[in-house]
Order: structure tokens, then C-alpha cells, then sequence
């Protein structure tokens, strides 16, 4: 049965990425994937997104700025960053801006999706009226 | 600074505090010496000066009483009158009650025939003088004193003479030299003083007590031209003197008394000795007192020196470490995102074998579990990373709460390779739920790993040389009544002798091989256990074990 919720993975290492998002697919989400902060803020400008998985470390506009912009534009995006190496700085800068958690790459596939849940839950519960 | 150098600069110090101290002592002593002889010296020959002054003034006066004695007698009598030897013996009975200085006394006439004569020796009456040399200087002078001499009456005497008013007689009188002797002897002063008395062809006139004969020479410098009194120093062989001179006003003799250098100078003799011993007492204490200061000096400097090269070593450490997490910070990243691309494939091998037209290949479990071992081992990877990082994080001095059980996991993780290689097996006893302390992880990290890294050491050795497994235990415990935690790092390596185990906290001391060791880790351990605000103590049993415990204060 697939989870009626829309996830945008952000990254820009393009294998990494893709694996995500077809091994994500394969277990029935609606993933989507962009490679960097820009095209994820284009692509949220015609799809709502419940979460979105984004990488800290990016050239060009890096993890938080996107953060930042996302968060501008829809409080409701639940965001899970992932960081390249352990700084815990920036995943609690990131948690200060809004995200929902942060994890640490490479990150068990089971471990991601169980965590993309939880966000969607708290973006249903924080819907309702 | 090397042993050599310390050496160096200890006897350049001994030396400059001495030559500055002992430099002024000898001046000062050699000074205050001098100047001290030179007074007393001349204070002797000033003492000597009055003796020999007042001895001759003494015997001047002797004289003069005598010779006025004779001179009033013979002025207010005439020939006729003292030529009567009863009355002459009145007059002479009278002048003896007041001294017993004569010994007769006769009356001479112009011929020199002895007209009368008061004495023990009345054959001498009728004897002629006319010959005699002093017959004649009588006349000439007035008043004439003899030499001494035995003449008639076989002892030493001399004579005094005196003329007439009107030069036509003679008063004659014998005086014993005894008297003269009597007041010279009272300037024979100490052991191996002398006095005595020369007339001006320099023979004795009085016995000397040790510078000659009567009538002889005396074995002294001849005095006989002396005309000014003088003091003068002479050396004679081994003896060294002072010699007062001093020409006597109504004889033609010379006062000669002599004082030995060296009783005269007995006190100042007395005050070399006491100089001396001054100044080896100040050079004792000067020699001393250095040694105590520079010694001291020497090893507060020895000191300081060894906690700079502990603060040396240690910030080289933390610069090295610093460098090192820099650079791990960089290799982690960089070494994550290929491991994330490498799991995700992995991941999705695993996936694609899932359909069931691949379920039936013969090769299925081979896939399933490369695929699962590639996850594992980036798994392992990853472990190793994070590892890294935490460490890398750990560079600033920062006082957080540190659980002591994670610390003490992650030290041996770190150290697990090597406590492998040696075959020795790392137990650990953790008190579950231990409270978190103030602390600094990484601080703390590098104390266990100091104190660990020598038990691997002692337990690796012990296990090579005695076969038997080489084993440490690590312990954690929660001490509620002193409200403190403790941790108990214990090897059954060979031990710590007795006689090095107050020294393993010192800077630089080692038993292992040069090049091994530094000499620094315990100390090390020791000053920032003590800066963390905990302690450190060490019990070890020979052959046996040897525990370290840890102890920090709950806050």
C-alpha cells in the first residue's frame, strides 16, 4: 500500500541521489529528486511536498540557506537534513531554523524512510485543525 | 638544558657568588690585620720609648741626688774639717741614713794622696790617686763618675768625685753598682727581655740577663754613639727584638734595654690567629651558604624547567591533535559521501533481488551477502569515521558534562588494534548509570589513553615473558558517600618497584628503553588529573598487578 505523501530528496552527489530516490520509489513513496537548493525551491513552486530529505553541504546554495527559503515559503514542508560529517553545529542550526531532525550520511535506508514517517506524522498532526 | 649545562651554570653561579663575597672578606681581613700591626707596633715602640725614658730619668735622678749629696759636703766643708775622720764618719753616718747607696767615702788632696777615708776598707787610706785617670778629669770637670769597674775591693762599683769649692780637694765616694743594676733590672720586662747598661767603648756596665757578660761586649747592635734616645727593630738569627737606646745625662753611659718581638706582640699575634679564624668561619659560612643557595636555585630552575617542558609537551600535543582533527574533519566528509553513494548501491542490489524472477538463481545468496557485507563493512567505516570526528571535535578546553563510561569505551576502541596485536584482553567492569561529570572529554581521553597505553605495555610484556595471558581490567564505580566517581585502570603486567613508585608521576622519569619514552605520559596524567580537579593514586604489587585509580568529584 502506498504512503500518500510526496517526498523531494535534495543532493547533489547525482548517484547518491538516484539510488535514493529509485530505492525510496521501490518502497511505494512518491519521490521526487533535485540537485541542488535552487532547482529544489523550483520544483516546490508547482508540487507540495510533505518532506523533504536535504543534504547541509552543497555548492552553490548550501543545506541551510535552502532550509531557510523553504521554510519562508511553506511552514507545513516537514525538512530532514543530512550531514556529510558529524557536525552537530549545523544539524542543530539546521533544527533551530525548523527542521525536523538531522541524520549523518551514509544513513541506513530503514532508518531514513522510518524517520521521513515520523516527520509526516507530525506534519499531519500539525494540519489539523 | 642538558645535565652538562646544569653543571655549567651551577659552578658559574658557586663561582661568582664566592669570588664576590669571598674577594671583599679577605680584603677587609687583610686590611683591618694590617692596619691593626702597624698601631700596635708602634704602640710598642712608644711602650718601649716611655721604659727606656723612665729608667734613664730613674738613674739620672740617682745620680743627681748623689752627686749634689757629695757636692753639698765637700762646698760647705773645709779640708781641715772633713780631713778629721770623726767628723768625716758624722757626715758619712748621716748621709747613709738616708740611702745605703755608699760604700765609703775619702778625702783626696791636691796631690792626690787620700787624706781621709769612712769604709770597710781602711788600708786604702794613704793611697795615692795622682795616676789615676780620673785624678786629673776631676780637676779638670768638677765632677767625675767612674765606670765600673772591681778595682781594690774585687766587686762591681763605680766612683763619684766631686772638687772643692775652690778646686783644691777632692770628696771621693764608692757607690755599689747594685743599685744601678737594681733600677735597670726593673726594665727587664717579660721572659726574654734585657736591659743593661754600656758605657761608650760598649761594655756592659750592669749584668745583662742574657745579652753578655759583665765587662764584655753585649750581644746586641752597638748602641755605644747613641746620643738621642731611639728605638730600633733588629733581627738576630731566629730572634727578632725592639731596642730602646738612651744616653744617660751625668755618666758617659748608654741605657740599652731589649723586648722580644714576639711577647711583645703576643696580642697581636693573638690577633691574627683570631682574624684567621674569622675569616675561616666567614669562608666556612660563605662556602656553605652558597652551596645551600645555589643548590636550591639549581633545583627550583630544574623545577620550572620540567613543568615548561610538560606545558611543551603538552600544547604540542594539542596542536598536533588540533592539526590532526582538522585534517580528519576534511578526510571524514570526504570520505562519507562516497560511502553514503557506495550503501545506497549496495541497498539497492539488495532491493533488485527481491523480484521473483531472480529468487530462483543459483547465485541469489551469493549477491544477498556480498551485498549485506559491502552495508556491513561501510557500516564499519562509518564507525571508524565518526569515530574520527569525535575526536577531531575534541580540541578546545571546554568543560562539559562527560559520561566517563563512553570516554573510557571510545579510548579502547581506539586502542583495540593494538591490545589485539598483543594478544591481551581488555575487560571492562562499567558501573551502569554513572553520573555525568564536569569535565573535558578529550582531556580525560588523553589520560586514559596514557594510563591504558602503559598497562598494554606492562601486560604485553608480562604475557611475553611469562606466558600467561596479559590482562587489564577497567572499572567505573560510583562512590556516594564522597560523593565522587572512580576509575580503576589495573594490569597484571610485572609491577612497580618500590623504589620507582614515587617517582612515575615525576617529569622524565622512565624505565623504558631511551627513545621508547619520554618520561612524560604519568606526568602528564598526574597534572591534568589534578587541573580536572581530581586525583590519582597508584598501588602495585611486584609481579602481580599494578592499578591506577582515578578519582573526580561529582558536581
Amino acid at each position: 500500500m502506498a504512503d500518500e505523501f510526496r517526498v523531494l530528496i535534495v543532493d547533489d552527489e547525482d548517484e547518491f541521489r538516484e539510488t535514493l530516490v529509485a530505492r525510496l520509489k521501490k518502497r511505494n513513496l512518491k519521490v521526487w529528486g533535485a540537485e541542488s537548493g535552487r532547482r529544489a525551491l523550483d520544483l516546490m513552486e508547482t508540487i507540495v511536498f510533505d518532506v523533504v530529505v536535504l543534504d547541509i553541504k552543497m555548492p552553490g546554495m548550501d543545506g541551510i540557506e535552502a532550509l531557510e527559503q523553504m521554510k519562508k515559503k511553506t511552514q507545513l514542508t516537514e525538512v530532514i537534513l543530512l550531514t556529510g560529517h558529524a557536525s552537530i553545529e549545523a544539524g542543530i542550526e539546521g533544527m533551530k531554523l525548523g527542521a525536523f531532525d538531522y541524520l549523518m550520511k551514509p544513513v541506513n535506508i530503514d532508518e531514513l524512510l522510518a524517520k521521513i514517517r515520523q516527520a509526516y506524522q507530525r506534519k499531519v498532526v500539525q494540519e489539523q485543525p | 638544558m642538558e645535565e652538562k649545562d646544569y653543571k655549567k651554570l651551577w659552578w658559574k653561579i658557586v663561582v661568582a657568588i664566592l669570588s664576590f663575597s669571598l674577594i671583599p672578606l679577605f680584603a677587609l681581613g687583610i686590611a683591618i690585620y694590617y692596619q691593626f700591626s702597624v698601631s700596635y707596633t708602634a704602640k710598642v715602640v712608644e711602650d718601649l720609648k716611655t721604659l727606656v725614658e723612665n729608667r734613664r730619668s730613674a738613674i739620672d735622678l740617682f745620680f743627681d741626688e748623689r752627686v749634689s749629696q757629695l757636692v753639698t759636703l765637700a762646698h760647705t766643708h773645709t779640708l781641715e774639717q772633713l780631713s778629721d775622720e770623726r767628723h768625716l764618719t758624722t757626715m758619712f753616718n748621716t748621709m747613709q741614713t738616708r740611702s745605703k747607696s755608699f760604700i765609703d767615702i775619702g778625702i783626696i788632696d791636691r796631690k792626690g794622696n787620700q787624706v781621709a777615708y769612712v769604709g770597710p776598707y781602711p788600708e786604702l787610706k794613704g793611697v795615692n790617686y795622682r795616676k789615676e785617670d780620673w785624678f786629673q778629669s776631676v780637676l779638670y770637670k768638677g765632677v767625675y763618675i767612674s765606670d765600673v769597674f772591681m778595682g781594690f775591693r774585687k766587686f762591681p762599683h763605680f766612683i763619684i768625685a766631686v772638687t772643692s769649692r775652690d778646686n783644691d780637694w777632692i770628696l771621693r765616694a764608692t757607690i755599689n753598682s747594685d743599685i744601678i743594676d737594681n733600677i735597670v733590672r726593673a726594665a727587664q720586662m717579660g721572659r726574654k727581655g734585657d736591659a743593661f747598661i754600656i758605657n761608650k767603648r760598649n761594655i756592659i756596665q750592669t749584668a745583662p740577663r742574657f745579652s753578655g757578660q759583665l765587662f764584655g761586649r753585649p750581644r746586641t747592635p752597638d748602641f755605644s754613639k747613641t746620643v738621642e734616645p731611639l728605638v730600633e727593630e733588629a733581627a738576630q738569627g731566629s730572634e727578632h727584638s725592639f731596642f730602646g737606646a738612651s744616653e744617660i745625662n751625668n755618666t758617659r753611659w748608654i741605657l740599652v734595654v731589649k723586648e722580644e718581638f714576639g711577647e711583645q706582640l703576643t696580642p697581636l699575634l693573638k690577633a691574627r690567629y683570631v682574624a684567621l679564624a674569622l675569616c675561616l668561619t666567614g669562608i666556612l659560612i660563605i662556602v656553605l651558604g652558597t652551596l645551600l643557595t645555589t643548590g636550591s636555585m639549581m633545583k627550583e630552575l630544574l623545577r620550572v624547567e620540567r613543568e615548561k617542558a610538560i606545558c611543551d609537551d603538552i600544547v604540542i600535543q594539542s596542536s598536533k591533535m588540533a592539526a590532526l582533527g582538522k585534517m580528519a574533519a576534511g578526510v571524514a566528509h570526504e570520505i562519507n559521501n562516497p560511502l553514503a553513494v557506495i550503501e545506497e548501491k549496495a541497498g539497492w542490489i539488495r532491493d533488485l533481488l527481491i523480484p521473483e524472477d531472480i529468487a530462483h538463481d543459483k547465485n541469489l545468496k551469493e549477491f544477498d551477502d556480498a551485498a549485506r557485507n559491502i552495508e556491513l563493512h561501510v557500516q564499519r567505516a562509518k564507525k571508524v569515521i565518526h569515530r574520527l570526528l569525535g575526536f577531531a571535535r575534541r580540541m578546545e578546553p571546554v568543560r562539559e558534562r562527560v559520561d566517563v563510561n563512553t570516554t573510557l569505551n571510545d579510548t579502547v576502541d581506539l586502542l583495540g588494534n593494538e591490545s589485539k596485536y598483543r594478544n591481551i584482553d581488555i575487560e571492562m567492569d562499567l558501573q551502569p548509570e554513572l553520573p555525568k561529570i564536569m569535565s573535558d572529554s578529550s582531556q580525560l581521553q588523553q589520560v586514559f589513553l596514557n594510563i591504558i597505553n602503559n598497562a598494554i605495555d606492562a601486560a604485553g610484556s608480562a604475557a611475553d615473558a611469562d606466558r600467561k595471558e596479559g590482562k587489564i581490567l577497567i572499572r567505573t564505580a560510583l562512590l556516594s558517600n564522597s560523593n565522587e566517581i572512580l576509575i580503576e585502570i589495573s594490569d597484571n603486567g610485572p609491577g612497580i618497584p618500590k623504589e620507582h613508585i614515587n617517582k612515575i608521576f615525576d617529569p622524565f622519569f622512565s624505565t623504558k628503553k631511551i627513545g621508547n619514552g619520554t618520561g612524560l605520559g604519568l606526568s602528564i596524567v598526574y597534572s591534568i588529573v589534578e587541573k580536572l580537579g581530581g586525583r590519582i593514586t597508584v598501588t602495585s604489587e611486584i609481579g602481580k598487578e599494578t592499578a591506577f585509580t582515578i578519582y573526580f568529584p561529582m558536581k
